[in-house]
């Protein structure tokens, strides 16, 4: 048992213990660099706090940004493919049962043809 | 002849049938005899597997005075008892099942703690895992039918087990009717063969098989219902309704299901019909059907603001990868160099596929369950900050979307490398949609990490702590089985993927352990 074995994917390989390896290597190697930097942050004064343009900070609620915001702009980009694809999501199961019998047809027809 | 075959069976069922009895003693002897029974039943799928890729392929007939005597002297070369045939592809799926079994059922144990009905809750589990290790061991289609119906019928009213103002008995329908729809389809494909060839038995019929038009009708009939009980783009509509819907527990087992169901699509294609069908026209059919999962599931996954919904979607997608891999295999099946070139690691990509996906798809839905559990709602726009309060569950997470989105060292990375490695020599198109899924994968988890872990702790959640243990073990037992597969690919490839890739392909040598026993 060669718990070190690289996986063999017929045209590459994949070892995770060397990946491994080289990620904590360079990790250090970041850390070093990082560390020989001039500390400018204090703990416990304003620093800590969000810079917010001197506004007061909003209520927690309000800064939180929500799931629903998120790739707004993916999706508003590729409305055309979306306002297609969701409606055939209609939830009836009467739905469901015709495109199962869509695909039957379908597959029925392809393995007929192609024999 | 060892009995761990029969009794992968008799103790979850023993277990499901005796649930109310000691429910009736008490809460805590039910609890204790669940665990008991999952640990007795994992430990017989254990040694079953431990059995299978020591020894080959366990033909067991029950019944019979000596259960590797598949043939009775009388039957006229024609076996007739119930059989179980377990070769290393069934074995896989059986270990899949069994580590998924004993997380969801840790899990269970606090997660439905406050819950009524666990007396049903917990016998229904036990039915549903003991028609999910029956599917995946059978060797007889009418048997596999049996099963299936077991496994939904006891998934369908998990499913729809908590009311929840009617949400769960809409998904638990759904189930139900989709599940009846497929498994009556598959029947009747079943008894287009048992009418050709006079018998049920995979092995037998595979060794007579004459590709007809009937038999053209069953491969078809089987293998779409069989494609839509896994959740395969255009029949996954079942699929967000349903698993947002149940337990989440539940859910996590609803996909090994699932999963069972994909690997009787493969048993059928190579080891019933295998060149006898255009190996090509069928394999590029699979290989369609995992494309259009693949792209479909994803893209529809990121604008849901739903978790588990979101999670049902990328289950879509995720079958996808493993209908690739698995019909690229089917497609080479009759071109040996190509074969050898990539179909067999294609295989193999697409079977590790399936453990890495139940053990990271299960650990996901777990945590969904664990935020719902503590906060109450599924919902993205409503959740947020729980990073400050539950620093386990939100590490699990890290790990699971890691693993989802391919990304190394985890474990999807490398069953996904293999896979696009291979397919790309096949069609580097389909290679090349798959790494555009990933990367949606990807983006759409960062969402879901942000949305219910990152920001500020929010005033509601104030008083939101770590779940209990119980639901702790059961995700931290699949975080380290993650970790560990994708620390160690080549020892999971070398020891359980590429014996059951190898399974698949040898027909004859599936038939010769089944017929061969005269």
């Amino acid at each position: 048992m060669d718990l070190t074995a690289t996986l063999v994917t017929g045209t590459g390989f994949w070892n995770p213990i060397i990946w491994i390896l080289a990620f904590v290597i360079t990790s250090i190697v970041a850390y070093l660099i990082w560390r020989s930097g001039v500390s400018t942050y204090q703990k416990g004064t304003e620093q800590v706090k969000p810079y917010l343009s001197g506004n007061a900070e909003p209520e927690k609620n309000a800064v939180h940004i929500r799931g629903g915001n998120l790739y707004w702009g993916f999706t508003e980009g590729l409305k055309g493919y979306y306002s297609r694809l969701i409606p055939l999501h209609t939830g009836d199961l009467n739905d469901y049962m015709l495109w199962y019998f869509g695909v039957v047809i379908a597959v029925f027809a392809l393995v007929v043809i192609f024999l | 002849m060892s009995h761990y075959a029969a009794l992968l069976l008799a103790i979850p069922l023993l277990a499901a049938f005796a649930m109310p009895l000691f429910g009736l003693i008490g809460r805590r002897v039910r609890n204790t005899w669940a665990i008991i029974a999952m640990l007795a039943t994992v430990a017989a799928a254990l040694i079953l597997v431990w059995e299978v890729l020591t020894q080959g392929t366990i033909v067991y007939a029950f019944g019979a005075v000596d259960q590797a005597l598949t043939i009775p002297f009388d039957s006229g070369g024609v076996p007739i008892r119930i059989l179980f045939v377990i070769d290393a592809m069934s074995a896989f799926m059986i270990l899949t099942a069994a580590i998924m079994m004993s997380a969801a059922t840790l899990y269970s144990i606090s997660s439905e703690s406050e819950q009524t009905g666990q007396d049903g809750y917990y016998a229904l589990l036990f039915l549903l895992m003991a028609g999910i290790f029956g599917m995946v061991s059978t060797g007889d289609l009418f048997n596999f039918f049996v099963f299936l119906e077991i496994n939904s019928l006891a998934g369908a009213a998990l499913a729809a087990y908590r009311i929840k103002g009617g949400v769960a008995v809409e998904g638990g329908l759904k189930y139900a009717f989709i599940s009846t729809v497929a498994g009556l389809f598959f029947l009747i494909a079943v008894g287009m063969l048992y009418g050709q060839y006079n018998s049920l038995n995979i092995a037998y019929i595979a060794s007579v098989i004459d590709f007809t038009g009937l038999s053209l009708v069953a491969v078809v009939l089987m293998i779409v219902s069989l494609a839509m009980k896994s959740g395969s783009v255009p029949m996954h509509f079942w699929t967000p309704d349903t698993y947002s819907s149940a337990p989440s527990s539940i859910t996590s087992l609803l996909i090994v299901s699932s999963m069972a169901s994909l690997y009787a699509i493969f048993r059928i294609a190579f080891s019933l019909f295998g060149l006898t069908m255009n190996v090509v026209t069928v394999g590029w059919v699979i290989i369609i059907l995992g494309i259009l999962s693949m792209f479909i599931g994803v893209s529809m996954a990121l604008p849901q603001k739903d978790v588990k919904r979101l999670m049902a979607y990328h289950s879509v997608s995720q079958i996808g990868y493993m209908l690739v891999g698995l019909g690229v295999g089917l497609a080479v099946l009759g071109d040996s160099q190509m074969m050898s070139q990539f179909g067999v690691v294609a295989m193999e990509g697409g079977i590790f596929h399936i453990i890495n996906y139940a053990l990271y798809k299960g650990l996901l839905f777990l945590i969904a369950g664990a935020v719902i559990y503590r906060c109450g709602t599924a919902n993205l726009n409503d959740l947020g900050g729980l990073g400050h309060s539950m620093k386990w569950t939100m590490g699990f997470f890290i790990i699971a979307a890691l693993a989802i989105a391919g990304i190394p060292p985890f474990n999807g990375f490398a069953s996904k490398l293999m896979i696009y490695e291979s397919v790309f020599i096949f069609n580097p198109f389909i290679a090349v949609i798959a790494m555009v899924v990933s990367i949606m994968t990807l983006a759409s988890f960062v969402k879901v990490f942000h949305s219910i872990f990152m920001g500020p702790k929010l005033p509601q959640y104030e008083a939101v702590k770590e779940v209990p243990m119980p639901m702790l073990i059961g995700m931290g037992l699949l975080a380290v089985l993650i970790i560990l597969f994708g620390l160690f690919p080549d020892l999971v490839v070398k020891t359980l993927v590429e014996p059951a890739a190898l399974a698949l392909i040898d027909r004859s040598g599936y038939i010769a352990s089944v017929m061969g026993g005269i």
